[in-house]
């Protein structure tokens, strides 16, 4: 049973589920903190690192959305050093792969753009990569693009969790890490892949896409995840 | 009080943006009355001249003309704007960059075409090995993402370093967008 | 008695196996051979048999020659020590007769030559608590353990005394953990065995070494696994876990080699196994190999990794010692930490506290490399100064050459100049000083080193090992080497500088585990030690030590942005 514990997020007295996240806690109050990797109906990984919080008393910075409430808390979810941080951050997932807004599928629905625009990210003072990167549009229906894929591995946990197909994974590592299909085999001969589209549906870039769809033609983007994790689990 | 010097310049991009400035339409009127224009692909001027207040820059530094050209609005500008996607961020000219300026060449002088094919050596500038953005190059003072920039947001800004206020201060007031 | 070099009457004896020569009678003298691999890569292990041969042929019935495990002086291998004369003989080679001369007289009675141990700057300094065994025992042989008191301590723990005590005696010996952090070792130990667990729960044996230059905890497993499956065994009581890993990193084929085959050893005499010395307390352990990526020996990414995951670290809490192996308390020590134990419980906890600092106690194994004459691995007790380590035990530097840094702590630490040389060697202090203990790499630099380079080498090692999983890591280092890489090519500028100096702030402070957390730490150092050697390779484009290439000329390829090449633009 979780109890309830009360505490302060950027000096706001807020109560909170003792099971609940920073992050979480921060949402039923309003009070909204970047994410990029978190998704709701997903677990969470702490990958991205935006969600970072300064907790006092706490040297370190905590990601909030791995980060369970405790009583007490004084939580401080935006400050100078914060944003700073959060547009290096930004500016680090543009830089190490090629990001063309102008010609992805994903512009103007793209959670990383919207974040660079959020956070005033107008320019990137870190050097560009411009690595080399591969397309793999083998699938009938989708197509994976490397160039903007941020390593967020929404589509492999969703792909894993709520479709339970595990099709995707990550391969390599540092700036190497590619996300795969089944052992690193063309998507389109895939297996186990079942085609059913959430890996694409859960991309906040356009990294994955639906074929056919043409540069910043608007998907739908329903919150049907938390249903589905809610159904599965009724099922049980 | 005398007009202003307002200057643009095309480099490495599609031409968007400027076609994006006519676009503010009657707001140009009001522009023209703040500042006369004088160099850039709207004004028929040689030389970019010296005592310039502002200075749209767009698009990438992909060649050594560009790179030439770039310094020298930099050197005669008082504030350097980077405008529009291509020169904040090298956008889509800076897609060759994964393959290097060799194999981009190759490929549309070489394999490409159905009749002489031939890499131009003669009259144009020499690809640098990157196409970047410009403060890549030299110091940029404002940056106006979009491709292109919306007229509206240019007028914004534009209005805005001509009546005098910091490019910190237009940075800060006028809310941008990569795309 | 037949003398050296008369020849026999009959043939030479022959040997009826490899591996040691054991006399049947009493042994008037010994050649223990290292048998590490530092030794076993200049041929300790042809050595053995060559010798053993030369042995027998010279009719030295009363001489032993025997495996051992690391002697130390890891540069000057292959090593022979013969321990009746308290002499350890240099680059005895299997393939050089004449390097065989002295020890074969000394073997023969006629002591001459060699290196004595007592009184020997580099030997005599040091004191040896982990390395106790490593030397003088035959690592393959549990005999030779037990022989020398090993499972004592196990039997001792298992039958005298209740878990809790166990774990009293290890709180206070103030025993921190080896691997780098120094967290410590009773209150971890403590954490674990508090845990209500149905599921069991796990020790596990880091032994994951990845610093470069560090080989402290594969000389413990090859010299001596019995003392490390002893010490983990000891925990599995003290926390009441009844599965032990190892987790060995594939790079080390002899430790995995010696330490299965002492699993297989202290299975058979009843140390591991169902019935621990007789008890109804039951310990197994396993040996789990890894690919080789440094982030492994983060305690999560190891976990996940002995789970048979991809190799990446998650965030903490919840920490191992809660949820670790399956969900389940999981006690996770380094190697040197486990080889403290026996001896901790066999001699108390009070007995290490009496040695080292007030909160560093015991003593601290350092594999010492670079510019000093005695390189190899020692163990010294904790608050021994570094001008010790560097001067006394590491005699010094080369004749002419200047002393620059030491190097503390792998590609987590950093470089710790000259003036604080007579600083102890502790956890806080090293932390203090901006570096760390780490692990135990000790790298001695002198003036011909550049410390512009040093940290580049060591971000070059950050980011091939970052993991990817989090962005500030797996670009941070890419972009801070980028920085270096121009600075070294002589194009870097004061606004690269600058840029460095907040990315290295921005990726120690957000990466997701310790080695994104760490990985500025060798810019930090250099820059707060020697910054002026930045500054002649940005202002005056010249390296002082030599060392970089400075070949910057002409256009540079990859500009970074924000950024203006030599003769291009200036800053605002």
């Amino acid at each position: 049973m979780s109890e309830v514990r009360t505490l302060q997020i950027d000096g706001k007295d807020v109560a909170a589920r003792s099971d609940q996240t920073i992050l979480s806690a921060a949402q039923d109050n309003e009070i909204g903190i970047p994410t990029l990797c978190h998704l709701e109906g997903l677990s969470d990984v702490g990958a991205c690192r935006l969600c970072v919080v300064e907790v006092e008393g706490t040297p370190k910075l905590l990601p909030s959305c791995t980060t369970r409430v405790e009583e007490g808390m004084k939580i401080t979810t935006t400050s100078e050093r914060l944003v700073a941080y959060r547009r290096k951050m930004i500016e680090m997932f543009f830089v190490e792969r090629n990001h063309i807004c102008a010609v992805c599928v994903a512009n103007n629905h793209c959670e990383l753009q919207d974040l660079a625009t959020r956070l005033g990210v107008d320019h990137f003072d870190l050097p560009l990569m411009h690595p080399k990167l591969p397309v793999d549009a083998t699938h009938e229906r989708f197509a994976i693009d490397h160039n903007r894929c941020i390593l967020c591995t929404r589509c492999v946990r969703v792909c894993d969790e709520v479709e339970q197909a595990h099709t995707w994974d990550v391969a390599g590592r540092g700036a190497e890490s590619l996300i795969v299909s089944d052992l690193g085999t063309p998507w389109g001969s895939s297996t186990t892949c079942t085609s059913c589209g959430k890996c694409v549906q859960v991309c906040p870039t356009g990294a994955l896409f639906e074929k056919g769809r043409s540069v910043a033609e608007p998907k739908a983007r329903r919150p049907y995840l938390p249903y589905l994790v809610r159904v599965a689990e009724r099922e049980q | 009080m005398s007009k202003a010097r307002l200057a643009t310049m095309w480099l490495d991009g599609c031409s968007g943006c400027h076609m994006s400035f006519l676009d503010m339409d009657e707001l140009l009127l009001e522009v023209l009355g703040k500042a006369d224009i004088v160099y850039g692909a709207f004004v028929d001027a040689k030389e970019f001249p010296e005592g310039v207040d502002v200075t749209l820059v767009e698009g990438a530094v992909g060649s050594s003309e560009d790179l030439r050209k770039l310094k020298m609005a930099r050197e005669r500008s008082r504030v350097l704007v980077a405008f529009g996607d291509c020169a904040v961020t090298g956008n889509v000219p800076s897609l060759r960059n994964p393959i290097g300026p060799k194999a981009v060449l190759e490929s549309v002088y070489l394999e490409k075409p159905a009749v002489n094919p031939q890499i131009p050596s003669q009259l144009v500038p020499e690809l640098l090995e990157e196409d970047l953005p410009i403060h890549a190059w030299v110091p940029v003072d404002l940056y106006l993402t979009g491709c292109p920039p919306s007229a509206a947001r240019i007028y914004d800004c534009v209005k805005r370093l001509l009546d005098g206020e910091p490019p910190e201060a237009v940075s800060e007031a006028v809310a941008f967008k990569f795309g | 008695m037949t003398a050296v070099g008369t020849p026999a009457a009959t043939p030479p004896p022959r040997r009826r196996q490899a591996g040691p020569l054991i006399p049947e009678g009493p042994v008037r003298a010994s050649a223990h051979i290292c048998q590490a691999a530092g030794c076993q890569s200049m041929g300790s292990d042809r050595l053995l048999e060559v010798l053993s041969d030369e042995v027998l042929g010279a009719g030295l019935r009363d001489v032993a020659v025997g495996r051992v495990g690391c002697l130390g002086l890891c540069s000057a291998g292959p090593l022979v020590a013969v321990p009746e004369q308290g002499r350890v003989f240099e680059r005895v080679r299997p393939d050089d007769g004449a390097s065989r001369q002295d020890l074969l007289s000394s073997l023969s009675g006629e002591a001459k030559g060699g290196r004595p141990l007592a009184g020997d700057s580099f030997f005599s300094p040091q004191v040896k608590v982990v390395l106790e065994r490593s030397g003088t025992v035959d690592p393959e042989r549990v005999d030779d353990y037990v022989a020398s008191g090993g499972y004592t301590a196990l039997a001792k723990a298992v039958s005298e005394m209740a878990p809790e005590e166990v774990v009293a005696e290890v709180v206070k010996s103030g025993l921190r953990g080896r691997g780098g952090a120094g967290y410590p070792t009773g209150l971890k130990w403590r954490t674990v065995a508090i845990q209500d667990s149905h599921a069991g729960k796990y020790v596990v044996c880091n032994a994951d070494e990845g610093d470069p230059g560090a080989f402290m905890d594969r000389s413990v497993l090859e010299s001596c696994p019995h003392q490390v499956l002893e010490g983990m065994a000891i925990a599995g009581y003290a926390v009441g876990a009844s599965q032990g890993y190892v987790y060995v990193r594939a790079e080390y084929p002899l430790a995995v080699k010696r330490l299965s085959h002492a699993i297989r050893e202290a299975g058979r005499e009843g140390f591991l196994g169902r019935e621990v010395a007789g008890t109804r307390f039951g310990f197994e352990v396993e040996v789990r190999i890894g690919a080789g990526a440094f982030v492994c020996g983060e305690e999560t990414a190891l976990i996940a990794s002995v789970q048979g995951g991809r190799g990446t670290p998650r965030p903490r809490p919840p920490y191992p010692a809660a949820s670790g192996l399956w969900g389940c308390p999981t006690l996770i020590n380094n190697v040197e930490t486990f080889a403290n134990i026996p001896a901790v419980v066999a001699k108390g906890g009070e007995w290490l506290a009496s040695m080292g600092t007030e909160r560093s106690k015991g003593t601290k194994v350092f594999a010492l490399a670079g510019a000093v004459a005695n390189t190899g691995l020692i163990e010294v007790p904790m608050g021994v100064t570094l001008r010790e380590i560097v001067f006394g035990i590491g005699g010094g530097l080369a004749p002419g050459r200047r002393f620059k840094a030491v190097q503390t702590g792998g590609p987590a630490g950093g470089c710790i100049p000259e003036d604080l040389l007579d600083m102890p060697v502790d956890y806080e202090s090293l932390t203090q000083a901006g570096s760390m203990m780490g692990s135990g790499g000790m790298i001695v630099m002198d003036d011909t080193s550049c410390m512009v380079d040093v940290a580049k080498f060591f971000m070059d090692f950050c980011r091939e090992e970052s993991c990817g999983k989090c962005a500030p890591c797996r670009v941070g280092t890419q972009e801070m080497w980028r920085f270096l890489d121009r600075m070294t090519r002589g194009a870097g500028t004061r606004r690269d500088l600058e840029q460095l100096e907040s990315l290295a702030d921005m990726v120690r402070s957000t990466s997701l585990c310790g080695l994104g957390q760490g990985a500025p730490n060798s810019v930090f150092s250099t820059l707060r030690y020697f910054r002026d050697e930045y500054l002649a390779h940005i202002d005056d484009r010249v390296c002082p030590a030599g060392v970089c290439a400075m070949n910057a000329g002409g256009r540079s390829e990859a500009v970074p942005a924000g950024v203006g090449v030599a003769g291009v633009g200036s800053p605002k």
